[in-house]
């Protein structure tokens, strides 16, 4: 049954005239006094006009852009049609976290950006849409945990809960193992509840997808650290486990090893963000865990980590928020809303600028950072071109905070104290990019843990394969059979268009 | 959710809690610590282990009340539960067979100073342990480390009870008079494990001191444990809370101690305000009552 009226779908000629529908939003100068949302989201009926913009093309571009292949005109489709639950449990045959996804994909750079409107119009906005229906199917209750299989018997212990580990966790559940998945913080998500503020990505809608592992039958035992209480070893050989998946995520800051690093004020993002977020310093004394952001401060880097610092540092009261970049506006690699939601706020950008030492007073607190101003040379590994100091160009910014969102590496834990788990140069965990298997048999990983830093979207998608590894793994089925199922459904779906 | 079996006030704002863990006791060892938290709206405050009763799975910890969250814990009792108890953190103390090993605890740096001289006597060691406070009545945990070393000495600030001066008077006489000693670990406030590691500098002295530097997670995540070791920067949570102590930038150390200090008086005032509100609300209720 529709929830919604059907829209009549315009001819395909008209389509283009229809202007993008724009997310209501939040007055910047309001917003910066709260930590609620920013977008309202889409009402019903904006959903469906912007739906009515995409042209139903054959061989659908949006879907290429997709790391996790969405069925894009497919969902569209639905949302058109006011199927929008039908429309959220499209997205969820490949994607997990829609609600998630759909507001911390960096859309513009994936399906957004291949659509066949992006060249002479704007692009479907397919990420606010995503966000509609899986927020639609959540308010209205009808997010329903399938009918699952008969127990296979195997258990299955996933490390880590972000959107890796929620994403191994309901596959595996879901093809009838038992799943206990294991966090060393005391709430599960990962970055998604420690590090992306509430003012993106609600801390209810993380709270929801691992309510939904729960009533999977995943067992989620939070405050756990594994390689401290129980190895991976131990896991398999003691507690009875017949596969463990690592998705403990790149969670060690990088700092910059420039003078005057330790002084008071001067915090990690995930330091930052963790007080903020997670233990929710921004209502102290409420809650028991302080912050401090001073009037003065400058955050390091051009991430979304660096943005959300930067904002949240504004809804705590600074004066003067920076963004101090080496580069310039072009080479961020933070989401095009962040940056130009951080510019509303009247965050002041400094590109082509990096820090080289901090002054301090007597107290241990910094008070002034000394920079160079850079230049863009030839390009680098990355392809982007690389910042050069111009000697001499040195000059003072006061600060009393500094956020350091440079980076991050990955936790040596659990690699530590897993012998013979190979790892790369950068500490990151090697799999077989088919299975996911680590160089143990048994043991696979996904995510931030393997990539370095990435997207919610890499690391769900790399959950996805990593079940499909696993489920093979421990039923004893040869490893690669499921690829030659998915390349039959690849035919068959290209024989129905 | 983890259980208060015992609870006992040692000495004033001192408590010691017994905490069902039996997981946690399992694994841990000396020199390691955990994180608590209260309750949904509490900080993660790391604590030392006390000491590890293998049997029946009882971690012990000591509280000292120094802010609001401290403070609130201490008002727990028996039968209360604490909503996370996070661990074994951190790297075990190194126990190897040393020699002559001199243990040394001020304040509540004593209690973790037990499991670790226990397991350093039964490594081979000889131990002798060396405590100090500024009052009799807020020495600690003597009777249990009169039990795990050879030797137990004592000095309080006022003269009290033992030797009338610091810890190091103590080391620093035991040095005079020509004692072997092959290695310390100093466990207790900065001052005092800077007092001692300038007297082992010149004899040379192989001496750890566990750092308790400011922590959120514990597990390498955020940075903010952060202290200056040998010129390089560290997180004690993982590379500690061990550390050599003739590398540590104590000054370093002691201005980060105090990065909260404004927030953290108003929280725990506060607190206090509450509670005497709350205590003066009962007294009134209790009146009415009589009457
Ligand atoms: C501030 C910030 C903003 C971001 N914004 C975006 C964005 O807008 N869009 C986007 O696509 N991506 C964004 N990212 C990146 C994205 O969040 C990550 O790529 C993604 O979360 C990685 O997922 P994961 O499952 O690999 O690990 P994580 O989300 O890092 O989760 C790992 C979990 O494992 C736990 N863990 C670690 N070690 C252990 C252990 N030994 N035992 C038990 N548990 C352990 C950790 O506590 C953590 O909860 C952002 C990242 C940050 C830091
Ligand atoms: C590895 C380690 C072991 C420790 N062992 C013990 C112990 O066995 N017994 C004991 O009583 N205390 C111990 N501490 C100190 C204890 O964690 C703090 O006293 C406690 O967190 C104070 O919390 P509060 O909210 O009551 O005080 P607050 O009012 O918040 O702070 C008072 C002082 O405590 C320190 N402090 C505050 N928050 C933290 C924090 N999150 N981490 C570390 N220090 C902090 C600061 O110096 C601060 O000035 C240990 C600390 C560390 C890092
Ligand atoms: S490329 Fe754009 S217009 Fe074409 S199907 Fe995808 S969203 Fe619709
Ligand atoms: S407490 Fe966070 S890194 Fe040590």
């Amino acid at each position: 049954m529709a929830d919604f009226k059907k829209y009549e779908p315009l001819p395909k000629k008209d389509r283009t005239k229809v202007p993008r529908q724009e997310m209501p939003q939040q007055d910047p100068l309001e917003r910066i006094k709260n930590f609620m949302e920013v977008p309202h989201g889409l009402s019903p009926e904006a959903a469906q006009i912007e739906a009515s913009r995409c042209l139903e093309c054959k061989k659908p571009l949006c879907m290429d852009g997709c790391p996790v292949e969405v069925d894009i005109p497919g969902f569209i489709r639905l949302v058109m049609d006011g199927e929008f639950i039908a429309a959220a449990r499209k997205i969820k045959e490949t994607n997990a976290l829609p609600a998630v996804c759909g507001r911390v994909c960096p859309q513009e750079e994936q399906c957004e950006k291949v659509c066949v409107l992006t060249k002479k119009y704007r692009p479907v906005a397919i990420g606010n849409l995503e966000r509609f229906v899986a927020d639609y199917e959540r308010e209205a209750g009808a997010v329903m945990a399938p009918k699952l299989p008969p127990s296979t018997g195997k258990k299955i212990a996933v490390v880590g809960s972000g959107p890796a580990g929620i994403t191994v966790a309901a596959d595996l559940a879901q093809m009838g193992h038992k799943v206990v998945m294991y966090e060393a913080l005391h709430k599960a998500g990962g970055v998604l509840v420690y590090g992306i503020p509430e003012f993106r990505l609600p801390k209810k809608i993380v709270a929801a997808e691992i309510d939904y592992l729960r009533k999977l039958g995943v067992e989620v035992i939070t405050s756990y650290v594994i390689g401290k209480l129980d190895t991976v070893d131990e896991l398999m050989e003691q507690e009875g486990f017949d596969a463990v998946f690592i998705g403990t995520g790149a969670g060690l800051p990088n700092f910059m090893k420039i003078e005057g690093e330790n002084l008071n004020g001067i915090y990690s993002a995930n330091e930052f963000l963790t007080r903020s977020n997670l233990m929710g310093a921004f209502k102290f004394p409420e809650n028991d865990t302080p912050i401090f952001a001073g009037e003065n401060v400058a955050v390091l880097g051009g991430g979304n980590t660096a943005m959300d610092s930067v904002r949240t540092s504004l809804r705590l009261g600074a004066k003067n928020a920076y963004i101090i970049y080496r580069r310039s506006r072009n080479e961020m690699p933070a989401r095009l809303d962040e940056i130009h939601h951080a510019e509303q706020e009247g965050v002041q950008f400094k590109f082509l600028t990096n820090p080289v030492r901090y002054m301090g007073d007597e107290n241990g607190w910094v008070r002034a950072m000394e920079c160079v101003k850079m230049e863009l040379g030839e390009p680098d590994a990355s392809g982007r071109r690389r910042p050069v100091v111009i000697n001499g160009s040195n000059f003072t910014i006061p600060v009393d905070t500094v956020v350091v969102a440079v980076g991050n590496s990955s936790n040596p834990l659990i690699p530590q104290t897993t012998p013979g788990l190979e790892t790369n140069r950068w500490g990151n965990i090697k799999v077989d990019d088919k299975t996911m298997m680590s160089s143990r048999p048994g043991i696979f990983a996904g995510g931030d843990i393997v990539t370095g830093g990435a997207t919610v979207i890499l690391a769900a998608g790399a959950g996805k394969v990593a079940a499909r590894g696993i489920h093979n793994y421990v039923m004893g089925t040869p490893f690669y059979a499921d690829d030659d199922k998915k390349g039959a459904k690849e035919t068959e779906s290209e024989t129905k268009k | 959710m983890f259980k208060i079996l015992e609870k006992e006030e040692l000495c004033d704002k001192v408590h010691r809690f017994r905490i069902e863990a039996p997981r946690i006791v399992r694994k841990a060892k000396a020199g390691q610590f955990v994180i608590l938290r209260q309750n949904e709206s509490g900080e993660r405050v790391p604590m030392s282990i006390g000491g590890l009763d293998k049997e029946n799975g009882i971690l012990t910890v000591v509280i000292q009340e120094v802010g609001k969250t401290s403070a609130s814990m201490n008002r727990m009792k028996a039968g209360d539960f604490f909503a996370d108890v996070v661990g074994p953190l951190g790297i075990p103390s190194h126990v190897e067979k040393f020699g002559h090993c001199v243990c040394i605890g001020g304040g509540v740096g004593i209690p973790p100073i037990y499991p670790i001289a226990q397991a350093l006597k039964e490594a081979g060691n000889k131990v002798t342990t060396i405590i100090g406070s500024r009052s009799k009545n807020l020495l600690i945990f003597e009777k249990e480390l009169s039990e795990a070393s050879d030797q137990l000495l004592v000095s309080t600030d006022d003269g009290s009870f033992g030797t009338h001066g610091f810890v190091t008077t103590i080391l620093q006489k035991m040095l005079d008079d020509g004692v072997k000693i092959d290695m310390v670990i100093a466990i207790g406030p900065v001052p005092m494990m800077k007092a001692v590691v300038n007297t082992t500098r010149k004899p040379k002295i192989k001496t750890y001191v566990s750092l308790n530097p400011i922590m959120v997670d514990g597990t390498g995540m955020c940075g903010a444990c952060r202290v200056t070791v040998g010129g390089q920067t560290k997180f004690a949570c993982v590379d500690g809370p061990d550390f050599d102590g003739h590398e540590v930038d104590f000054d370093e150390m002691t201005k980060r101690l105090k990065m909260y200090s404004r927030y953290e008086k108003i929280a725990y005032e506060k607190f206090l305000d509450d509670e005497h509100c709350r205590l003066g609300k009962q007294v009134k209720q209790m009146d009415k009552q009589d009457r």
